[in-house]
């Protein structure tokens, strides 16, 4: 309860300083508002820099890394990995059916995700929804943040390619309570050194923590799952989320948990309108 | 209590009265400067410390962030000492909405680090 109220304390300050929204609570804004507040933020911040690059990450506001990932997307190391999920895409369960007996036949999915369950009453991710085919076909489901989830997001994603990203929040009084659980938990200060993802990627977006530059906000969904070198591997958004959780030393939460779901509704809402790129690789 | 303050500041005094006027306990101190100056800078430069360049650059800090203004000159911008020591330890009191972590607040790192820092960036 207490950490609740901090939490919007924050978010009033924030708002102000950073301009974007002269609101002084999470809620006193509409989803579709904030979208329009978000975009024209990021658009003023980077001049020139088209809706759609955003969907790059840090490549978009930064020369030199973008050099070295057009460099890296030449060969690109995810690759082979959207031909080993396209084989778990393929592969019979044990019952003989596939994925695509879930998923209406086609890979292409990105863009039905996440979305707000209402007889579930919670966000539904991909993720959910792969393990959900497994679970209903009785096998076991995957691990959400590396290992064989992403060979199969990687050739999901690359056959969503191009499809826009169209995150709807219903006049719901439940999912409009998820989608500001994701806005507050963005702008909330936490871990010892005390930040805000706001603080880290709308404040200081394109500005350098030592010698990485910090991406913009906007766009930070559209590219999943990533190749990082420091990973030696791809790994899911909410394995992203965990590693800036834990950057400031706050504990980082269930992947695939309530926390980081509402996070990504309202995340992806923020890039509506951007076209998925996944997979892809970053610094 | 009042009293009590008043003695402490008092035997403050005497210890600087006492370290400028007695030749021995000056060169102690100079050499305790001097560690404590090197100290700081250890601390200020360790990732797993201050790690101040990951916002500032400062010194002869290699590849330093942006997102703090250099810390250069920082007698003349901080003449009191206290006031630079408080915003190492928390900057939120001068900004609340500062990307700066508080140091001494959350215990990032130990009183007597911020210490040696302060000694440090004055040098600076
Ligand atoms: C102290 C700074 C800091 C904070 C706080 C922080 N991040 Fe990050 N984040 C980074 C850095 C550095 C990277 C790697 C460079 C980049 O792409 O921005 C990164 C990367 C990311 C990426 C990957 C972007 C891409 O294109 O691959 C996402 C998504 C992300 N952060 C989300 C978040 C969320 C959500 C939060 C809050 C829970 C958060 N970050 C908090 C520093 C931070
Ligand atoms: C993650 C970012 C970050 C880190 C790490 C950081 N600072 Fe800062 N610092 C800032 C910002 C931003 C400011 C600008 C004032 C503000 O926003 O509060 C600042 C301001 C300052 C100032 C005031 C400068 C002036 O001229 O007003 C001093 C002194 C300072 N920092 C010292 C330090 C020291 C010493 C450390 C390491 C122990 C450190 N900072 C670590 C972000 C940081």
């Amino acid at each position: 309860m207490k950490k609740s109220i901090l939490a919007v304390a924050t978010l009033c300050v924030l708002g102000t300083s950073v301009a974007m929204a002269k609101n002084q609570m999470a809620t006193d804004t509409t989803p579709a508002e904030d979208l329009k507040i978000y975009r024209a933020y990021f658009m003023k911040k980077f001049p020139g820099v088209p809706l759609q690059e955003f969907a790059n990450g840090v490549n978009a506001v930064s020369e030199v890394n973008r050099e070295n990932w057009e460099a890296i997307e030449e060969f690109p190391p995810y690759e082979p990995m959207i031909d080993e999920g396209e084989v778990i895409w393929n592969t019979p369960f044990k019952n003989g059916k596939t994925f695509a007996s879930c998923f209406n036949n086609n890979p292409a999915q990105r863009k039905n995700y996440p979305y707000w369950d209402k007889s579930k009453k919670a966000v539904v991710t991909l993720e959910q929804a792969v393990n959900a085919c497994l679970t209903k076909n009785g096998e076991k489901p995957m691990k959400y943040k590396k290992g064989k989830i992403t060979r199969l997001l990687a050739y999901m994603g690359y056959q969503s390619r191009g499809q826009k990203t169209n995150v709807v929040v219903p006049n719901d009084p439940d999912a409009l309570k998820a989608y500001y659980d994701g806005k507050t938990f963005f702008f909330a200060r936490r871990g010892q050194l005390n930040f805000s993802c706001a603080q880290c990627h709308v404040e200081s977006a394109g500005q350098r923590v030592r010698s990485n530059v910090l991406s913009p906000a906007l766009g930070h969904t559209t590219g999943w799952p990533v190749y990082r070198s420091k990973w030696g591997d791809l790994g899911t958004l909410h394995r992203r989320f965990g590693g800036c959780n834990k950057q400031v030393r706050a504990k980082p939460f269930k992947a695939q948990g309530k926390e980081y779901r509402n996070l990504e509704y309202f995340l992806t809402h923020m890039s509506n309108g951007i076209e998925y790129n996944g997979p892809s690789t970053r610094q | 209590m009042r009293n009590t303050a008043k003695l402490i500041a008092t035997a403050a005094s005497f210890a600087v009265l006492i370290g400028g006027t007695s030749l021995i306990p000056q060169a102690a101190s100079a050499a305790g400067h001097a560690d404590m100056v090197k100290k700081g800078k250890e601390v200020a430069f360790n990732r797993k410390k201050g790690n101040c360049l990951a916002c500032h650059a400062m010194d002869d800090g290699t590849s330093p962030g942006d997102i703090g203004p250099p810390l250069v000159a920082m007698k003349a911008r901080f003449p009191d000492k206290k006031k630079l020591r408080a915003q190492i330890w928390d900057a939120e009191v001068a900004n609340p909405d500062t990307r700066m972590p508080p140091f001494g607040k959350h215990k990032i790192i130990s009183e007597s680090d911020i210490d040696a820092i302060v000694e440090y960036l004055y040098t600076l």
